[in-house]
């Protein structure tokens, strides 16, 4: 167990700004996700933590050691790559004794530790094979067990479940969360999956353009992200944004679409300072819409249904509102009747309203 | 009802189309183009002078003998040395296993370091090294011989391998290099976190897995410098003149007839090794040749 904390942290491919004065303080036994597209340089961060990539700028400390210009091998780090990366001519057993023999660890305690993370990943089966003749989900166990053997303090996962296929990527991803409470370990993780994020995350740090964009819990960002990007990049099918501009002068506080349809938002906390006559665009979550019943301080919004997009539990309705494409989530068991124009339902509190050419939230 | 039709079901029937037995064709006049030089060779280092003095080139010998192959290994006359060429056999194996191994070594270390330690101005190495291949070897040669006099190496075993490592690392590197290139470098990363350092992984990590490549430089390297003459000439010295040169000596010692039976023995055995290397590794050999295309 470790903490780590990246202090105006700067990377720089050529003249290719990756990553701008970045920091992250993180706590001991914490599972932190970078969350982002390709090319936000999340990886690049965990390459950097790691000592396998240079930087231009900043430190980098683990446990409270400055381990800037340290190895890999003296950070207390143990990392898991997304094409597992498994020795191909080793045996399971020798991928996993691999870093041991590195450090001469006496053979007993080799012995001792690979039969304990073996027994850990339920990997004991399969310790005489050879990478070549284990299945993908096997693999990333034992590249996970590769990390675990070590005894580190710090995990670096980089993708670690895109290579699998939809089925095992859930399995897999109980078994880090699992692995993370009986570990306690502080742990790093790269993906692009915001489902991973979601559920395996104490903090999610979503990351676009070399910046930071917002650390916080899984609840806040999905509930109120900090701009129009972590607003748009977490959610699946995406937060529904329709323009506008916001009307504060008399009387409650309103959200006119470009129609002339003038939205109720009281009860709308706003954070930024939002400014009367403004252009904003308004976010609403698909499953925060409601078709039938109208709650006590909902809003209704007139819209356009179109086309209906049954995914089993529930169902998505697709449509428009005021020109622009929004989607609805309904139970799996509803019926709806396209096409139709109906008035649907939202409750102000949990809507977002982001600045239009900023893209901050107000 | 006609039975000619069928309905198409399974494997479609393979026809012999006329581009089928022009390509035929064309494989069997190549194959007997490059095979009827070795045909002639092969009978006529087995007839005696008198049948040859006939100048029947294609005839089948009347009464084979194999006296000019044990002459032409024994006993033939290079200059004033009537030894054979069983000497130039012993030296070029004594020039070609030092030169293989160390030229191989280097080129695999040097690969591995630019493929993935990256040191500063790996590129720009790596086209300087590149460079030197394209530059023809007689350039060199001057500069070189005085260079290896200045420390004592002309003329000498150590020399000649010096010579063929310089000479055969531009490939030998480019082989290895593009090699390395195509491992994933989370391979690497992954053996770094591990705790291996520069010799750690390429002997337990890199060097099992390349046996295809190493495989492949062996057959370049053995035949290139089996096959050397310049190299050979210039920097072995007497005592080592590889089998090349020897043949070239025996070949163009004559006193009286030209014993073209025993010439053709002496060629015959001195192609052997890379004909047998040919023959054993013909499809490694390709793999190498696609190999050597610079990519990554």
């Amino acid at each position: 167990m470790a903490t780590v904390s990246i202090r105006d942290l700067e990377i720089d491919f050529g003249t290719l700004k990756v990553l701008k004065t970045l920091n992250l303080d993180i706590a001991e036994g914490e599972f932190i996700v970078l969350l982002g597209p390709s090319g936000c340089g999340k990886s690049t961060l965990l390459n950097a933590v790691a000592g396998l990539l240079d930087v231009t700028a900043g430190q980098i400390w683990i446990g409270g050691k400055n381990v800037t210009w340290e190895e890999p091998k003296d950070r207390g780090i143990g990392m898991v790559f997304q094409s597992y990366a498994l020795y191909p001519r080793m045996t399971v057993k020798g991928n996993l004794s691999f870093g041991l023999k590195m450090a001469k660890t006496p053979h007993d305690e080799i012995e001792k530790r690979v039969a304990k993370a073996a027994k850990i990943l339920q990997i004991e089966p399969l310790l005489g094979r050879r990478p070549s003749e284990l299945s993908g989900g096997q693999r990333q166990r034992v590249a996970i067990g590769r990390a675990l053997v070590r005894d580190v303090d710090v995990f670096l996962f980089d993708e670690p479940l895109s290579n699998l296929d939809a089925k095992l990527r859930t399995e897999l991803r109980v078994e880090i969360k699992r692995l993370h409470h009986e570990l306690g370990s502080t742990m790093i993780y790269v993906t692009h999956d915001q489902i991973e994020a979601l559920t395996l995350a104490d903090r999610i740090a979503v990351m676009n353009g070399g910046v930071i964009q917002q650390l916080a819990s899984p609840k806040e960002i999905y509930r109120r992200p900090i701009n129009r990007f972590v607003a748009g990049f977490v959610g699946s099918p995406g937060m529904n944004f329709v323009d506008g501009t916001l009307a504060l002068g008399i009387g409650a506080p309103g959200f006119v679409l470009s129609d002339g349809t003038r939205l109720d938002i009281s009860g709308y906390e706003f954070s930024g300072d939002a400014k009367d006559g403004q252009p904003a665009t308004i976010g609403i979550r698909p499953e925060q819409i409601e078709l039938k019943e109208k709650a006590e301080d909902a809003t209704i919004l007139p819209i356009h249904l179109n086309l209906v997009e049954p995914m089993g539990a529930d169902s998505l309705v697709w449509g428009h509102v005021s020109g622009t494409q929004f989607a609805v989530r309904i139970d799996g068991d509803d019926h709806v009747a396209t096409p139709a124009t109906v008035d649907a339902f939202f409750s102000p509190s949990q809507a977002s309203i982001f600045d239009k050419t900023g893209g901050a939230r107000l | 009802m006609s039975t000619t039709t069928m309905e198409p079901q399974g494997p479609r029937p393979t026809r012999l189309t006329p581009a089928r037995i022009g390509v035929y064709a064309f494989l069997v006049v190549s194959a007997a183009f490059f095979l009827l030089p070795l045909y002639v060779m092969l009978i006529t280092s087995i007839k005696p002078m008198a049948e040859i003095r006939l100048g029947n080139l294609f005839s089948f010998p009347l009464a084979p003998t194999i006296e000019p192959w044990i002459k032409a290994w024994t006993y033939a006359c290079t200059g004033v040395n009537c030894d054979g060429i069983k000497v130039g056999f012993l030296n070029s194996f004594r020039i070609l296993v030092p030169s293989v191994i160390v030229s191989i070594a280097l080129g695999a270390t040097i690969g591995y370091a630019l493929s993935f330690w990256r040191p500063r101005g790996a590129n720009f190495l790596f086209a300087v090294l590149l460079l030197g291949a394209f530059i023809p070897y007689q350039v060199f040669l001057y500069p070189l011989v005085r260079m290896l006099s200045t420390v004592g190496l002309y003329n000498s075993l150590p020399g000649i391998v010096v010579v063929h490592t310089i000479f055969g690392l531009p490939l030998m590197t480019l082989l290895f290099r593009n090699f390395y290139a195509g491992i994933p470098i989370d391979l690497f990363k992954a053996a770094r976190v591990d705790g291996g350092g520069f010799w750690a992984i390429f002997f337990r990590l890199m060097l099992p897995l390349s046996t295809p490549i190493i495989i492949v430089a062996v057959i370049l390297q053995v035949t290139g410098i089996w096959n050397d003459f310049l190299f050979g000439l210039i920097f072995a010295g007497r005592e080592n003149f590889p089998m090349t040169v020897e043949l070239n000596n025996v070949v163009n010692t004559t006193t009286g007839e030209r014993e073209y039976n025993v010439n053709m023995a002496a060629t015959i055995l001195t192609a052997l090794v890379p004909l047998i290397v040919y023959f054993v590794s013909g499809r490694w050999f390709v793999r190498g040749i696609a190999a050597g295309a610079v990519k990554g």
